[in-house]
């Protein structure tokens, strides 16, 4: 597989990151890098990632059913990602989680037919005290009301 | 940036550069006392510095609260094999976001930190295992290892002391579990994170076969001010053994949640009404959780309370990650419990089969009892079935989910009977004017 000149960068850093011979360690890393470039784990990026990291291809696997943030199908362009864990839930993250789901009409873990929109329901991300908190991709948003997350969504359905 | 304002009541030693311009650049560093601590500790034995750190009484900021001092004279002295440092940045218990404040806002401190404890324990790499979510911090992180290699502070013979130091970052991708010590060991030699058999501990066989390690992102962060500073000063921010302070991560029901730096011993009803500013709507305290999601709950008459180590422990709860959840009277406790469930139910992960069934169990149960099917007689089953978890798994996840159920069954029996009989949530219209 190829990947652009930014993530071949990457992945050389980590790989010599690790001791001599733990190039193993790169695995879990370089797959979530790479599954931010190409979209999702398939099983080519599976085989590559084994024979860049020298593993089998099965032990890259069972990595990609274990942690949550790897997804073997692609997500959407934008992943809505709504806490509900406790400090959210008294701050109204499941409402704000039931009404992500009503505007986007998707459930959970689904994406929205033009492939724009995911959403997804997780667990504590680290935001508590700035609750509720939903992530988009890779931003942090705090404080979030319907509104403001209606808002959001519809920037970004601007921005395409 | 910081998400919330700073409190008058604080008491500034880790977030002391909170707020300053640049705060997380080298130079604003070095401008406010940066890397005095990393020259100081050159001068000292490695048996000066561990010393130094037991006597500052400072104890893990992670959540078991073990006395780091003494976590870094297990180390081996002499080990043939590389030994290395370990920096747990999956911060990941419900209930806390402070590591990301230390990452984001004053980078170089954590660095000084891990270069005083590579030298400590004759270590000469060091990884910081950040959260998959926390990706901008990785880059922030990136930026500030970078930054300091150019200058010196890190790579071969830092600033001409003759100490090697190289610092990795290193991505998780989404897994409670990780945030457990032998967990994130497997995760970051590339395996799924699975709890390992304790002994050998980490400070004798780790990462890689080798001594490492292991310690949180604020217990690193504060280790400058205890050699800069002395480790007395650091001491008697708290009471007896239990030194320095708390970045408290105040959330739930206040009128001014946030992180706020407060000393260890600080009193949990002054937190929530000073610090915090109160409940909204004038409602009343009904509950606490002191420190993230695996602690044993407070109910709000135990809430006149020092927030340190003992104090917690004397009243069998724990002080944990720092992550203090307030509950206001409008709370179904029964819906807060099944949360706390649902959560250990995704994140066990498997290994064990008393938390892997348990959690999914308990789970299903509270689910069952919140929509109103419950009976009389699993009231006391949900205690006795967390009980079974207790002790019997190799981690302390199943534990995790355990004692805050049980100590929620127990303290709050009346919220369970109030949802027999086939009756709705006596709390879902409450909630909704909560959210009004």
């Amino acid at each position: 597989m190829t990947f652009s000149k930014e993530l071949e960068a990457k992945f050389a850093k980590l790989l010599e990151s690790y001791p001599p011979g733990r190039t193993r360690s790169a695995v879990v890393p370089m797959l979530l890098y790479a599954q931010d470039e190409v979209g999702h784990i398939s099983n080519e990026l599976i085989e590559e990632v084994a024979k860049r990291c020298k593993v089998q291809p099965l032990q890259v696997d069972e990595v990609v059913g274990y942690y949550s943030m790897l997804h073997r199908k692609p997500l959407g362009k934008y992943h809505v990602q709504v806490c509900t864990n406790i400090s959210c839930l008294l701050r109204g993250g499941e409402e704000l989680y039931e009404h992500a789901s009503q505007t986007l009409s998707i459930g959970n873990k689904e994406v929205t037919s033009d492939g724009q929109f995911s959403l997804e329901e997780v667990e504590c991300m680290g935001a508590c005290s700035w609750a509720p908190a939903v992530e988009i991709n890779y931003d942090f948003h705090h404080f979030v009301t319907p509104e403001k997350l209606d808002a959001l969504i519809a920037d970004l359905r601007k921005a395409q | 940036m910081l998400y919330n304002e700073p409190s008058p009541l604080e008491v500034k030693v880790v977030t002391k550069r909170f707020g300053l311009p640049n705060s997380e650049s080298l130079d604003a560093y070095l401008a406010t006392d940066g890397f005095k601590a990393f020259f100081k500790a050159m001068e000292m034995s490695p048996e000066q510095i561990i010393e130094e750190v037991k006597a500052s009484a400072l104890r893990g900021r992670g959540g078991a609260g073990f006395p780091t001092g003494m976590k870094w004279s297990f180390v081996p002295r002499n080990s043939p094999k590389p030994k290395y440092i370990i920096i747990n940045a999956d911060e990941s218990e419900p209930g806390t976001c402070k590591d990301r404040l230390l990452m984001e806002n004053d980078p170089h401190q954590l660095i000084e930190g891990i270069l005083i404890s590579g030298r400590a324990v004759d270590a000469h790499k060091g990884y910081i295992y950040i959260r998959g979510e926390y990706r901008y911090l990785i880059e922030a992180m990136d930026k500030a290892i970078a930054e300091a290699y150019a200058r010196g502070y890190l790579g071969k013979n830092i600033q001409g002391t003759g100490f090697d130091f190289d610092l990795y970052t290193h991505s998780g991708a989404g897994a409670y579990e990780c945030g457990e010590e032998t967990a994130l060991l497997d995760s970051i030699e590339g395996k799924r994170g699975i709890p390992r058999m304790k002994p050998p501990f980490p400070a004798v066989v780790g990462a890689w076969q080798s001594p490492t390690l292991l310690n949180n992102v604020e217990t690193l962060s504060a280790i400058p001010a205890i050699i800069r500073d002395g480790a007395a000063a650091f001491a008697a921010l708290g009471p007896p053994k239990n030194g320095g302070t708390r970045m408290i991560c105040l959330s739930g029901h206040v009128n001014k949640p946030g992180v706020y730096e407060l000393p260890v011993g600080f009193n949990l009803l002054r937190m929530i009404y000073e610090v915090g500013d109160g409940i909204p709507n004038g409602r009343n305290l009904k509950a606490v959780v002191p420190g993230g999601s695996s602690c044993p709950i407070l109910k709000a008459d135990e809430c006149d309370i020092s927030m340190d180590f003992d104090t917690l422990a004397k009243v069998k709860s724990m002080l944990g990650s720092g992550g203090t959840v307030i509950l206001d009277e409008t709370t179904c406790m029964v819906k807060f419990a099944l949360r706390i469930m649902k959560f250990y139910a995704h994140e066990s992960c498997g290994w064990c089969i008393p938390c892997r069934e348990g959690t999914t169990w308990l789970k299903r149960m509270l689910d069952r009892f919140h929509a109103g099917m419950g009976q009389k007689s699993d009231i006391p089953l949900i205690g006795e079935l967390s009980k079974n978890m207790l002790g019997r798994t190799f981690c302390a996840l199943g534990d995790a989910a355990a004692m805050p159920t049980i100590s929620i069954v127990e303290k709050f029996p009346e919220d369970f009977e109030a949802h027999l009989n086939g009756q709705p949530c006596p709390y879902a219209h409450a909630n909704e004017m909560a959210l009004a």
